[in-house]
């Protein structure tokens, strides 16, 4: 059967998420993006929602299912809250979802009930290069193959948590296949650069990440010899969609109070076509966004070969997500661009989609 | 709960009209659309037969009825029959758009009395007339008027732009739903869905339109003068005491209609893609689909926007049907579907024209002729502007008043 309504355990879990990026979230996000920062306090408010925790079997510490669907719907809450503050909150997930979607028994075991406490654990992952023809099937960073394990090699950017994360999952080619290792934060030749100065996502701390000589033994490649990166792929992609549906929706609600509430030639500027058929538009993208992310995300629980979906999925958010934000800032005119409302910032921070892969996973 | 899993029902459905658009409608579409409103016969009784032989209709216009899976198969199978030809496919028999409006508005004894010929006998088809010379989205200003004399109506004015009214009217005994006015001072209160049969006294085919494409299908004038008919055959009750009654139901039918649309313009789509990746991939262009999107050339983009852009569309359009099939109210989704299908299979559809270069604009491939067919679906049943009000409205929760 097709179906588009979320289970009642979903809209429970939405709602709660839809709280939480209301109450803890969007309040802190234009200060956090002013001085570069989230506020500590928030991670550790996040924690009675036990989002990870949900997502990893009892086997593991956790007490539940891992769950694409349900990743995306609470994604898009929290990105509605704040992106930076989304992608923050969703880190633990950049090591501890490759680690269940692809992992050996034996780095889940090892690693999961890491996550699985009370506190936020954050976690890392180098997928990003800085180069324009970066392309994540495709990497430059290299992995050597030498006694016992790999020598990674490379230059990684836009890796979140480098400095604080224990745990960073570190991407790299082997004889040209795409192959994800975990590196502890103390393994020698890992080199955590400079903080990343980006046009917007400010608040999420990002890193360069140099790879020196830096030998990681074979049991922390994932999945072990022959593991792939094709479904952490494709969560990734899933986890990025959503989190575009959120922040074009953030932008999209805003402009449309805005619109209702400003008044122009004697009545509200919604009330003339020009503005109300933008909204029209943005409405029905932000719609077409979230269907094509379920679709992908449902392909993914599924378990066969989602490529396509995830494919389609993050091409239509990409595009929305900035067409969305720019018509915000356009729908309050010159009010857009200044920085007491958040509609510039959501522009900036929607720019990054299209350029970012890797950095969030559901 | 959340699923994109396709139902062995609609499955069946779709198995059932493939063969039809690959071998009565594909092959024929080219013939068609030169010979322009010719009944395309061999198609009409495979699909009279087969509507028959299953119970099902395979045109627009299924009622909500909750549960069930019906306006979900229907846009399958719609996107399925406009993938063989749109042009071929608006001739399919059946109640169609006139059925939508009685499925809508109408009684219980109505719809028995008047969609009962749609499941038997030779093939029939039913028509709505709405627009006039002078109004086409602005349905409240409707000139044609309905006066009560004794136990009749008495109608008068004249229809344009009548989808198979040739065929309802004409061809078949079939029947129009033609919106009147009982009261030219009310505007939209005033406004009231009747039933013509085929033969009354009064009715009149006057013209069939040449248009840029769907040519296979007939777009009719009709003119009614002292067109008499039965007090019983204004939709709804006698009284329609609720005097938005009427206009509601009008809305009602685009509701259940709108999807329709959207699912046949996606049809045109998909056969575009289709045949474009397939003529291109002959001269080596194939889009990498494992390949970051800023690295692709710009034929491959332009593909794989199309893709992503026709299953955008296409997921609006099963949500607004599912929400059909739920009987929940559809009226954004139905016109936030039909907006998103006009929008891209007018750019595939011309976009497909550009990427063949030459021969895309040669009546020897069907790319030409897919554009053709593709406009119409970003104008009938509410232009792509008409769309976006509704859905303006609704999500800033205004009335026709407030957002003109």
């Amino acid at each position: 059967m097709f179906g588009f309504e979320p289970s009642d355990e979903q809209k429970t879990l939405v709602e709660s998420v839809r709280r939480f990026a209301g109450r803890e979230l969007r309040p802190v996000a234009h200060d956090s993006d002013e001085r570069g920062e989230l506020p500590a306090a928030l991670m550790e408010a996040a924690a009675p929602l036990g989002l990870l925790p949900a997502s990893l079997p009892e086997a593991y510490g956790g007490f539940g299912e891992r769950s694409a669907v349900t990743g995306a719907l609470f994604a898009e809450e929290l990105a509605w809250g704040d992106l930076s503050g989304a992608l923050a909150l969703l880190a633990p997930g950049l090591v501890a979802l490759p680690v269940l979607l692809a992992g050996t028994e034996a780095q889940k075991h090892e690693l999961l009930p890491a996550f699985c406490g009370e506190s936020y654990v954050p976690a890392s992952a180098a997928l990003l290069e800085p180069r324009a023809d970066f392309d994540p099937r495709l990497l430059q960073a290299r992995a050597r193959r030498a006694s016992g394990g790999y020598v990674l090699e490379g230059t990684k950017c836009n890796v979140p948590f480098a400095a604080e994360a224990e745990w960073m999952v570190v991407y790299a080619s082997v004889e040209g296949a795409s192959r994800a290792f975990l590196v502890h934060r103390r393994t020698d030749g890992l080199h955590v650069g400079e903080r990343e100065q980006n046009m917007g996502l400010r608040a999420l701390p990002l890193y360069k990440v140099e790879l020196r000589g830096c030998a990681v033994p074979s049991a922390l490649c994932l999945g072990g010899e022959g593991g792939g990166v094709e479904a952490v792929l494709g969560a990734s992609r899933v986890a990025l969609g959503a989190l575009a549906v959120g922040q074009a929706r953030a932008a999209y609600d805003y402009a449309l109070d805005y619109a209702k509430s400003r008044v122009a030639f004697g009545e509200a500027i919604a009330q003339r076509q020009a503005i109300a058929f933008m909204l029209a538009e943005m409405a029905t993208e932000i719609e077409a966004a979230r269907l094509l992310v379920w679709e992908a995300a449902w392909a993914l629980d599924q378990g066969g070969d989602s490529t396509r979906e995830c494919l389609l999925a993050k091409t239509f958010a990409d595009e929305m997500v900035l067409a969305v934000t720019d018509r915000a800032v356009q729908i309050l005119g010159g009010h857009g661009y200044i920085r007491d409302h958040p509609v510039e910032m959501w522009l900036r921070n929607g720019r990054a989609f299209a350029v970012m892969e890797g950095i969030a996973i559901v | 709960m959340i699923s994109f899993e396709m139902p062995d029902e609609i499955r069946e459905r779709v198995d059932l009209v493939r063969g039809v658009a690959r071998e009565l409608m594909r092959p024929a579409a080219r013939e068609f659309d030169e010979r322009e409103h010719e009944i395309p016969w061999d198609f009409v009784n495979a699909m009279w037969d087969l509507s028959l032989k299953t119970g099902q209709s395979f045109r627009s216009g299924t009622r909500r009825d909750g549960g069930g899976v019906a306006a979900q198969a229907l846009v399958h199978v719609i996107e399925t029959l406009s993938w063989g030809d749109a042009g071929i496919y608006l001739c399919g028999p059946g109640a169609g758009l006139g059925g939508a409006a009685i499925e809508a508005t109408g009684t219980a004894e109505q719809k028995q009395r008047f969609l009962t010929r749609y499941r038997e006998g030779p093939p029939k088809w039913a028509c709505m007339a709405m627009t006039e010379p002078h109004c086409g989205s602005d349905t409240a200003a409707i000139r044609t008027t309905a006066v009560r004399d004794g136990e009749s109506w008495v109608l008068n004015g004249e229809k344009i732009f009548v989808t198979t009214g040739h065929k309802a009217l004409v061809d078949s005994e079939g029947l129009m739903v033609v919106w009147a006015t009982i009261d030219p001072a009310a505007g939209r209160a005033g406004m009231k869905p009747f039933v013509v049969e085929a033969g009354t006294p009064g009715v009149r085919v006057t013209k069939l339109e040449r248009k840029m494409g769907i040519r296979a299908s007939d777009t009719a004038s009709v003119l009614l003068e002292n067109c008499r008919i039965p007090a019983t055959n204004l939709l709804g009750s006698a009284e329609m005491s609720d005097p938005r009654k009427g206009f509601k139901g009008a809305m009602a039918t685009f509701d259940a209609t709108r999807p329709s649309v959207a699912a046949s313009a996606l049809g045109i789509a998909r056969a575009t893609v289709e045949l474009l990746k397939e003529l291109l991939a002959l001269q080596g262009i194939e889009v990498r689909y494992d390949r970051p999107r800023h690295l692709l050339t710009a034929v491959e983009r332009d593909l794989l926007d199309m893709e992503t852009q026709l299953r955008a569309a296409w997921l609006l359009t099963l949500k607004a049907a599912w929400m059909m099939d739920k009987g929940w109210p559809n009226t954004l989704e139905s016109s936030m579907c039909k907006v998103k299908a006009g929008d891209v299979v007018t750019r595939i559809t011309q976009k497909g024209v550009e990427l063949m270069g030459p021969l895309g604009y040669s009546r020897e491939l069907p790319f030409e002729k897919w554009m053709r067919d593709a406009k119409i679906n970003d104008l009938f049943e509410g232009t792509g502007q008409i769309n976006r009000l509704v859905i303006a409205r609704r999500i800033l929760g205004y009335s026709s008043r407030e957002l003109k």
